[in-house]
């Protein structure tokens, strides 16, 4: 419980971040969200057992936290609080995969680990390319983009609508936890009878809270639409900030750059 | 039960993207018709009473451990199929944006798994078969049991697919089956508790509401020849998609060639041409290899000696271990990884400067 409570404190804190005023956050929000998108699509287009080579990815999520002057102890918090799920399936695969991948003096690695790392990394990058989509365009704009990208409008009507309410019924819903909380001793009235009925009560309070809506949106003259004041222009470092980076992922995608890095620093050593 | 990007293929993720986007166009256009009524603030309002539920939980007993509302088939009963649809899609949505739980790329597994299920299959064909009509309390119960398990069982085996297909985890297909079915059929039983709770009490509560719901969902015109004909596509498009990236990919067939006439004759020399392509091939393989090896390993692992063969078997059909390449590797990361954060040390002192 209080873990949810927290994460939507959270919510509050991505929110905020994405009010800040710097160069990526000026980035045309269009743009950020099929960058973002490309960027997935690179880290999971990896062979199972390439970890090296998703290295120089990281640079994305880096650059752009530090040019959006996102705090990086935030996302870390973050990436840990979503990774048991990836982690727990990435777990079986040192157990069931024994084979030697890589020997680096006298320790031989099992590809197992090899891919288990390549696991937790993708999942760094992508979770972390998605927060920062977030924390530097706001979720209002997001959906914005999504709308003029082709997606449906009541979709995005739906977004919009769910995620202004989220804060006020949760607060109601943590009010009624703290309630029943206070009167129930010894784990008495937290069964499910009690929680039926609480969350009924919830129910119809909604329900009735979206009618009381309905209507004062009819009166103001609602058709349909949820009418942003946001404008958005293509400006010529948004088409920088695409080139440059989708240039950078096929790079990084065609050829193995820390191999190369390493195979030249060797060579000169050698 | 959220799938990660981590553990997905582009190519299941674009399927389920692309099964899901199809979903949402279709179910858009149901819904136009109703797009000043109610629908639409009650789809947003509920949404965020998924959340809002999600706040209080209640003690499981017996166990210790407490649980709360999954939600997708109380948004079914409540909505009908569509409007839920698109209300469950909106709540992982927002998840992914900013729980980060599962992602973007599997997104529309999680909408696929956690959705279509639970509003296109158990609550038209479980749900409204058994509470009829004319709900009675037992047979909402009944029902919404039923619905609920059947409707997290999909989901759940819809998630071991997606792994498997994507290849990225080694866990076998019977031991991920065998993980994943029992929990959800826990996790089913007590969602299909819950949601009967709460549609009893506001049936006894507020019976209109259930029967505005019932007005309102598109469930009669609903039909299952669609449904089938969606699916057969679907398995279609999945079907005919990942073979030809399996075929296209030539490691099975090395695998089998190494198996069935001995690794030297055909092992590639070193440099040259062949290990330049060999590379190429490697560097643009879009589907990582997903040979169903692992499950081979289970089987043979029944006997000492035969899980030893096997284990010889694999490191054969593999591209040969080279210390050097290892060595380079590991030094080129670090240095990758230093350099990209003293771009990021730069860019955020430039930041402070500005």
């Amino acid at each position: 419980m209080p873990k949810i409570e927290s994460s939507l404190f959270e919510i509050g804190v991505l929110d905020q971040l994405a009010f800040q005023d710097t160069p990526l956050h000026r980035i045309d929000p269009r743009i950020k969200l099929i960058t973002t998108l490309c960027f997935i699509v690179t880290v999971v287009s990896y062979n199972h057992y390439e970890f090296s080579a998703l290295l120089p990815l990281i640079l994305y999520p880096i650059a752009l936290s530090a040019s959006g002057q996102l705090p990086g102890a935030y996302l870390w918090r973050k990436l840990l609080i979503a990774s048991p799920f990836a982690l727990l399936i990435g777990m079986f695969n040192p157990l069931f995969d024994h084979s030697t991948l890589l020997q680096i003096g006298g320790l031989s690695i099992s590809g197992g680990w090899v891919s288990f790392a390549s696991i937790m990394l993708r999942f760094t990058l992508t979770v972390s390319a998605a927060l920062i989509l977030v924390a530097s365009t706001g979720f209002a704009t997001v959906c914005m983009a999504l709308g003029r990208m082709g997606i449906s409008k009541v979709f995005t009507t739906q977004l919009l609508f769910l995620y202004r309410y989220i804060f006020i019924l949760t607060d109601e819903g943590l009010r009624m936890m703290r309630a029943r909380n206070l009167r129930s001793f010894d784990k008495r009235g937290t069964g499910l009878k009690i929680y039926g009925s609480m969350l009924g009560q919830l129910l119809l309070r909604t329900m009735d809270r979206a009618q009381r809506i309905h209507q004062a949106m009819l009166c103001r003259g609602f058709t349909g639409d949820i009418r942003l004041n946001r404008q958005f222009r293509l400006r010529s470092t948004d088409i920088t900030f695409a080139a440059g980076w989708l240039t950078f992922f096929i790079l990084a995608r065609t050829c193995n750059l820390p191999l190369a890095v390493g195979q030249f620093v060797m060579g000169i050593a050698a | 039960m959220h799938m990660a990007d981590a553990l997905i293929s582009p190519a299941v993720g674009g399927v389920f993207w692309a099964a899901t986007a199809g979903l949402m166009t279709y179910c858009s256009k149901k819904m136009r018709n109703s797009f000043e009524s109610l629908q639409v603030p009650l789809m947003g309002v509920l949404g965020a009473f998924i959340f809002a539920s999600q706040m209080i939980n209640f003690t499981i007993p017996g166990t210790g451990s407490s649980g709360h509302l999954g939600g997708g088939l109380l948004l079914a009963i409540l909505l009908g199929p569509c409007p839920a649809f698109m209300t469950i899609a909106s709540v992982l949505t927002v998840q992914a944006l900013f729980f980060a739980d599962g992602g973007l790329l599997a997104l529309g597994c999680n909408i696929f798994n956690l959705g279509f299920f639970p509003c296109f299959l158990a609550y038209p064909f479980i749900y409204k078969l058994i509470a009829g009509e004319k709900p009675t309390q037992s047979r909402i119960v009944a029902g919404s049991i039923l619905a609920a398990v059947v409707g997290l069982q999909l989901g759940a085996f819809g998630v071991v697919l997606e792994t498997l297909f994507s290849g990225i985890s080694e866990l076998p297909f019977s031991t991920f089956v065998l993980l994943m079915q029992p929990i959800h059929l826990a996790i089913g039983v007590v969602e299909g508790l819950v949601t009967a709770s709460v549609v009893a009490f506001v049936w006894a509560a507020r019976p209109e509401i259930l029967e505005m719901a019932a007005g309102h969902a598109p469930a009669k015109s609903f039909s299952i020849q669609k449904v089938l004909a969606t699916l057969m596509i679907l398995a279609l498009v999945t079907g005919t998609g990942l073979s030809w990236f399996a075929s296209a990919h030539p490691d099975g067939l090395e695998w089998s060639m190494a198996k069935t006439s001995g690794k030297e004759e055909l092992e590639a020399p070193e440099q040259g041409i062949h290990s330049m392509l060999g590379h190429l091939q490697e560097a643009t393989s879009f589907l990582p290899d997903y040979g169903f090896k692992s499950a081979e390993v289970t089987e043979a692992a029944e006997g000492e000696a035969q899980h030893e063969t096997a284990v010889v078997e694999e490191a054969e059909a593999w591209p040969a271990v080279d210390i050097g390449t290892s060595v380079a590797g590991v030094v080129g990361g670090s240095l990758t990884l230093l350099m990209a954060w003293s771009i990021a040390l730069f860019l955020r002192r430039e930041q402070k400067t500005s």
